[in-house]
């Protein structure tokens, strides 16, 4: 078709429609909302329109339900509440930070936030840009608005819900004010988030105008593509590989990992995270029932549910990842002067420390109880999944899912220690089948002008992300687009033992598929180099990159390497431009809010 | 006729032995060097290797192979000062593989050095006065000298000819020190000359090997070049000539053969540095250079005849070589513990299982050489047979050299059998391309398998030559021992008898690609014929020879 036919639709030439404009502002989330409440009105029949009580003269509720989300929890529970409001006819739209039109801000009136706290304190990437708006003098006065904030975190980090609490601070300070009281929220969220959805719900029911018919009934429609595989209903995808990429004497063990999800329907874009949902490895299961000498084959019936009890703690049950309430509870049986002394306010440092560097068995050894099967099913709080970048093209590799896990597996005083998740996908072999789901990730994506060059930094598993943009380039380059160049910067510990996927960079040089590869290792002589130390030695031509559009991506480490790597590319950009950091953060904003600065860290 | 082959072409762009090492070396994307190059690095003393062992793993975990680099450091006649030992062993810990090894022709090999701490090494090697120039490549290498302790007068007299010699014969590039000891760069292309090699250099390897007879621990006529001192009276009154000695082939390429070299003469040491020169000029320049393959010393030779060979050379140097001197080798072998030297100084030869100088079950070698170089007055002879001289020791040292030998597990060779004391094995598996099976690693657990056998012959205190080999290159000079094993394919061997015990006579087939049991199941009857036929004196070579057990099976 060519582009001056007009497209037959009951609209006539619906680019010369005063809606296509519109629309054309919209984002994909929005458009897909759009299309779901369209379709809900249709279904309601002609005339629909003019009994919702829209746009101008007296506006029903229209509530904006935000998220700020890394990992997803956010998104799904905002996602949860926008589609609970709607079914009480409520108006909501729903939005991830980053697609939040600033501009609405100063109309809005209802503002219901989900978000988590990131690396040590921060929003989640998607929310950054917002933050900075609302810190900004370019922020409205917000004194129409009303807000509720649920803040996602984690009380074993020192800035727990940090995001959350930061966000209500500007809120305030613009002169918006708080509609229900903030709830910060630890790992063990569900309950919580499921009053506070109910009080939301109920108290915007009160807000609603009586007279008000119901709107239109939404249906939400997913893309043609959407599986109806997901988090809680996960894809068993077969293994197809579990293969070691770090040599025989490194410290790191890496895997590469290979799945199928032939015939799931799922989908996944380069950026994407595969979510797993692993089982404990038997080694720790075992650890804990001879621990506490139980017998795994015992039965366990916990809220109507019946399994063995070595069922509950491999399938349902946390066991490597520790939570305050966690202790607590076990507390409560054990009554450990020691735990109790842990337990205390003024101890909260000292218990963070604890949480990130132990897990239920150390608790067991360190704090001695008796429990029966049932209390320790109780006790401990359900599995949760683990997510994974992606590592592959689906141009390149179809049906299959590649992942890079580094092994959680250490031999500690108190005996070995791993990780649930990347011990169980290192352990898998091919006859078996691993249940999985896709978490999409917009915020990571390739640009949409395939001409753009970009400059990626993945140190360590950072890696993952990377190798499936640069096979997407590739496939899309041997399609015919014109792609731009890609440099590269990885590091690790040991240029031997550690250089992920060494043979295909080396071939990607050689295709041109890669027109740059920065290496760092770390510990291959005296001083310490690192990514940013590349970069650094780099800068005039990392600027110029820059400066000709460049796109830069990160990926890998959130406590030491992303924040050293922002510095970096910081006086990088106030060094080459001949200004100063101040001018530095705003261009890095630039690149922020053009989507050429995007993380995703862990 | 076919054009020069691939190598000569990589030679002629070198400019001088420089190719792009230089880039290659910074290329921080692999482990390795560009092809070219490969060629190239040998000239300054070093290859490139990779652990075969873990090839296979490698490749599956999506790495390349573990690329590192062997240095050869070129010590004219194996000898160091104890501050020269003691740097080896520090860069052997420090950037290769916590061994050291004592090669066949008495120069240390460093293994598994990272091509980012090449130039680290070479600069450390560089610190104490030694380097690793030509130690490889196709050129004059590291020239060889009778390590023998008990003729240290004869010795002394020899060894400034060694050094002149050596020296003679360097290249003349500055290559090395621009690329490796950040020396200054000759400006503007190639204003550099080789008078005696050329921009093209010698058409293959070249060795030369300087003897003191009886002994004849160098193997002097496996070798392109050799000297045979001559002495009247106890004073050095020349040389006779061996021209044309080696040892390499290829399994099933009846073109290819090891061939002892031969004597063409007498020179006076006035005339040995131009005899020695333009044997090097006659080979640069009929040596074959289209296939590599017949590109020694030796095929030219045989090309062209012997007598053809030496009109030529006194043609180049002007002068009649004089007729070949008398003189006897009686044994290959080294001659090991201690012996003393004329001006009250001793020497100490110990065995060195291999040459491998490590740290390893009990026996510490590393460990225990670095500390009597601690406390060295003298200096280190390393032997042609891989094993180790501790020269020069003042008398009262001696006392304290002997409590850190027995310290460190250094005595065997007080305790070993004859068998296993003079056995060699080439390094072979894994850091040897080219090796077929292993060799230095399976050799203490064969020599187990044989001296059981002569056990049940009543023959563990009566001297064998044993060498094996991963492949037929023949690096630890295995046609000339008694009983030879050339690798053929992982676990087989090609079994050689029939070598004499002074290194003058080559040992033949006498069964081909056999494992193991078969191995010693064609040893076993043998040396039961042997124990009951001998004479008191008789070598397992000879009494082949004589009993017909060759000729018969041949
Ligand atoms: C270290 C040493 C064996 C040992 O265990 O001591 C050795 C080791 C190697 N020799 Fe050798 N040769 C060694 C003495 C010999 C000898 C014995 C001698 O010269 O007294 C020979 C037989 C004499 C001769 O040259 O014919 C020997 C004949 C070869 C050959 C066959 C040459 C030929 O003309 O066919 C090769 C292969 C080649 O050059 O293509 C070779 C090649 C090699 C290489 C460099 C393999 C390669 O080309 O990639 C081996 C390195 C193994 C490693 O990992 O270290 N090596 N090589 C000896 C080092 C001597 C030195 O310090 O320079
Ligand atoms: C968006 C995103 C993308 C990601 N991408 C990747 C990726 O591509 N590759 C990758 O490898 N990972 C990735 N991760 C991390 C991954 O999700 C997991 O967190 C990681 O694999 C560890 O999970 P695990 O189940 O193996 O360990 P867990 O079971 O979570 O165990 C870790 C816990 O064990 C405890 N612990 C650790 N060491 C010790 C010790 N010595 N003694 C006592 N206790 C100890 C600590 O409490 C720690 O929290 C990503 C994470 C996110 C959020
Ligand atoms: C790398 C990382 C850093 C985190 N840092 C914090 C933190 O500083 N404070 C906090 O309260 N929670 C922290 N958390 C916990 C998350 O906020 C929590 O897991 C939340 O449920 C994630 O929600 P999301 O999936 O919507 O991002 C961190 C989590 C990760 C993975
Ligand atoms: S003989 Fe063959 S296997 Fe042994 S070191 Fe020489 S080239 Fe390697």
């Amino acid at each position: 078709m060519t582009a001056s036919s007009p497209l037959p639709t009951p609209l006539g030439d619906f680019r010369q429609h005063p809606l296509a404009r519109e629309l054309a502002a919209l984002s994909s989330e929005q458009l897909l909302w759009l299309s779901g409440y369209a379709y809900g009105l249709a279904q309601r029949g002609a005339g629909a329109v003019a009994a919702v009580p829209a746009t101008d003269s007296k506006p029903a509720l229209t509530a904006t339900v935000l998220y700020g989300s890394q990992t997803g929890n956010a998104k799904r529970l905002a996602e949860q509440l926008h589609s609970e409001l709607q079914a009480q006819g409520i108006a909501a739209r729903v939005l991830r930070a980053s697609d939040y039109p600033t501009r609405e801000l100063a109309q809005e009136k209802l503002l219901l936030v989900a978000i988590s706290t990131q690396g040590e304190g921060e929003p989640p990437e998607d929310s950054i840009a917002l933050f900075k708006f609302l810190a900004s003098n370019r922020a409205p006065k917000l004194p129409q608005l009303k807000y509720a904030i649920f803040a996602l975190g984690d009380r074993s980090y020192n800035q727990f819900c940090a995001a959350g609490k930061n966000l209500a601070g500007l809120l305030d300070k613009l002169g918006a004010s708080e509609w229900q009281p903030r709830v910060d929220a630890d790992v063990e969220y569900d309950a919580d988030a499921k009053r506070w959805r109910a009080d939301i719900v109920e108290q915007a029911k009160k807000l609603q105008p009586v007279s008000s018919a119901p709107s239109a009934q939404v249906l939400p429609l997913r893309p043609a593509t959407a599986a109806h595989y997901h988090r809680d209903k996960p894809f068993p995808a077969p293994v197809l590989a579990v293969q070691k990429i770090t040599a025989r004497d490194s410290s790191k063990d890496v895997r590469h990992i290979e799945l199928s999800l032939a015939g799931s329907g799922l989908s996944y874009e380069p950026g994407d995270t595969l979510g797993i949902w692993p089982r404990n490895p038997a080694l720790v299961v075992d650890a804990v029932l001879a621990t506490l000498a139980l017998d795994g084959e015992s039965p366990v019936v916990i809220d109507g549910e019946a399994l063995s009890l070595r069922r509950w703690l491999s399938e349902k049950r946390e066991l490597t990842q520790l939570a305050k309430p966690v202790l607590e509870r076990y507390q409560q049986i054990a009554q450990q002067e020691k735990l109790a002394e842990l337990l205390k306010p003024a101890q909260a440092s000292a218990l963070q420390a604890f949480l990130t560097a132990h897990q239920f068995l150390d608790v067991l050894q360190q704090f001695p109880a008796r429990l029966s099967a049932e209390q320790l099913v109780s006790v401990l709080r359900p599995l949760t999944p683990r997510l994974y970048s992606i590592a592959s093209s689906q141009k390149l590799v179809g049906d299959e899912v590649h992942l890079t896990v580094g092994v959680v597996d250490e031999q500690t005083d108190a005996g070995r220690r791993v990780g649930a998740a990347s011990r169980f996908l290192a352990d898998l072999n091919d006859s078996e089948t691993v249940e999985v789901f896709v978490e999409h990730n917009p915020a990571f994506r390739l640009p949409d002008d395939d001409s753009r060059d970009l400059i990626l930094i993945g140190p360590g598993t950072g890696i993952a992300p990377f190798r499936a943009f640069v096979q997407e380039r590739a496939e899309r380059a041997a399609g015919g687009a014109n792609v731009g160049k890609i440099w590269l910067f990885f590091g690790n510990q040991h240029f031997t033992s550690q250089f992920l996927y060494q043979t295909e960079w080396q071939a990607a040089l050689k295709s041109g598929a890669l027109s740059k590869l920065s290496l760092a290792f770390s510990r291959d002589q005296a001083e310490r180099i690192y990514v940013q130390h590349r970069l650094r030695e780099q800068a005039k031509a990392v600027y110029d990159w820059l400066e000709r559009g460049a796109a830069v991506y990160l990926c890998g480490d959130a406590k030491q390497m992303a924040p050293d790597v922002h510095a970096a590319l910081r006086e990088i950009i106030a060094e080459q431009s001949g200004k100063d950091l101040t001018y530095a953060d705003e261009y890095l904003d630039r690149l922020r809010e053009e989507g050429r600065y995007r993380r995703d860290v862990y | 006729m076919s054009g020069p082959s691939e190598v000569e072409g990589i030679k002629a762009r070198s400019q001088f032995l420089r190719g792009s090492l230089k880039e290659s070396v910074a290329d921080e994307h692999t482990g390795a060097i560009r092809a070219d190059d490969t060629m190239i690095i040998k000239f300054h003393g070093s290859y490139q290797q990779d652990d075969r062992d873990l090839r296979a793993e490698r490749a599956e975990q999506k790495l390349e192979p573990l690329y590192s680099f062997m240095l050869r450091v070129r010590m004219p006649a194996g000898v160091a000062t104890p501050a020269q030992w003691l740097k080896m062993d520090e860069l052997a810990r420090t950037y290769g593989n916590d061994t050291l090894k004592l090669t066949t022709r008495q120069a240390f090999q460093l293994h598994g050095v990272l091509k980012r701490n090449l130039k680290a090494t070479i600069q450390g090697i560089s610190s104490v006065a030694l380097d690793t120039i030509a130690a490889c490549g196709d050129i004059n290498r590291n020239v060889i000298l009778s390590a023998n302790p008990e003729q240290s007068d004869a010795w002394q007299q020899v060894y400034p000819h060694v050094q002149a010699v050596a020296t003679h014969l360097l290249p003349k590039t500055k290559a090395y020190h621009e690329i490796w000891l950040d020396g200054e760069l000759v400006e503007g292309g190639e204003p550099e000359e080789e008078p005696i090699y050329g921009p093209t250099y010698l058409p293959r390897k070249f060795k030369t090997a300087f003897v003191v007879p009886p002994v004849n621990d160098v193997d002097v006529f496996a070798h392109d070049m050799g000297f045979i001192a001559i002495f009247d009276n106890g004073k050095l009154a020349g040389f006779n000539v061996t021209v044309g000695g080696g040892l390499g082939s290829t399994h099933g390429d009846k073109t290819t053969y090891p061939r002892l070299a031969d004597v063409i003469g007498f020179v006076t040491p006035e005339q040995l540095l131009s005899v020695a020169e333009h044997i090097v000029t006659t080979q640069r320049d009929h040596g074959e250079r289209s296939v590599r393959k017949h590109a020694r010393l030796k095929y030219t030779i045989a090309k062209h005849g012997i007598d053809w060979f030496k009109r030529e050379l006194e043609a180049r140097t002007g002068f009649a070589l004089a007729p070949a001197r008398e003189f006897t080798f009686d044994h290959n072998g080294d001659r090991f513990g201690w012996v003393d030297g004329t001006d009250g100084r001793a020497h100490l030869t110990l065995h060195i299982d291999g040459g491998r100088v490590v740290d390893r079950d009990g026996k510490r070698l590393l460990s225990g050489l670095r500390e009597i170089a601690k406390i060295h007055a003298g200096d280190f002879r390393l032997t042609p047979n891989q094993n180790l001289v501790i020269a020069n020791v003042p008398a009262r040292l001696r006392g304290r050299i002997d409590a850190l030998v027995a310290e460190y597990g250094m005595g065997q060779y007080q305790t070993v059998t004859p068998l296993r004391r003079d056995a060699l094995a080439c390094v072979s598996l894994p850091t040897c391309s080219l090796a077929m099976a292993e060799a230095e690693r399976y050799l203490p657990d064969f020599v187990g398998k044989v001296e059981a056998l002569l056990e049940q012959n009543g023959l563990l205190s009566f001297p064998l030559n044993l060498r094996i080999t991963g492949c037929p290159n023949g690096c630890a000079r295995p046609w000339l021992a008694e009983v030879g094993l050339i690798g053929k394919a992982p676990g087989r061997y090609n079994l050689y008898l029939g070598g004499d015990a002074a290194g003058t006579r080559f040992n033949q087939l006498y069964r081909e690609n056999i494992d193991e049991p078969t191995i010693l199941a064609e040893l076993a009857p043998l040396f039961g014929r042997f124990a009951s036929e001998r004479k008191p004196t008789e070598r397992f070579g000879d009494w082949l020879h004589r009993a017909a057990v060759l000729t018969a099976a041949a």
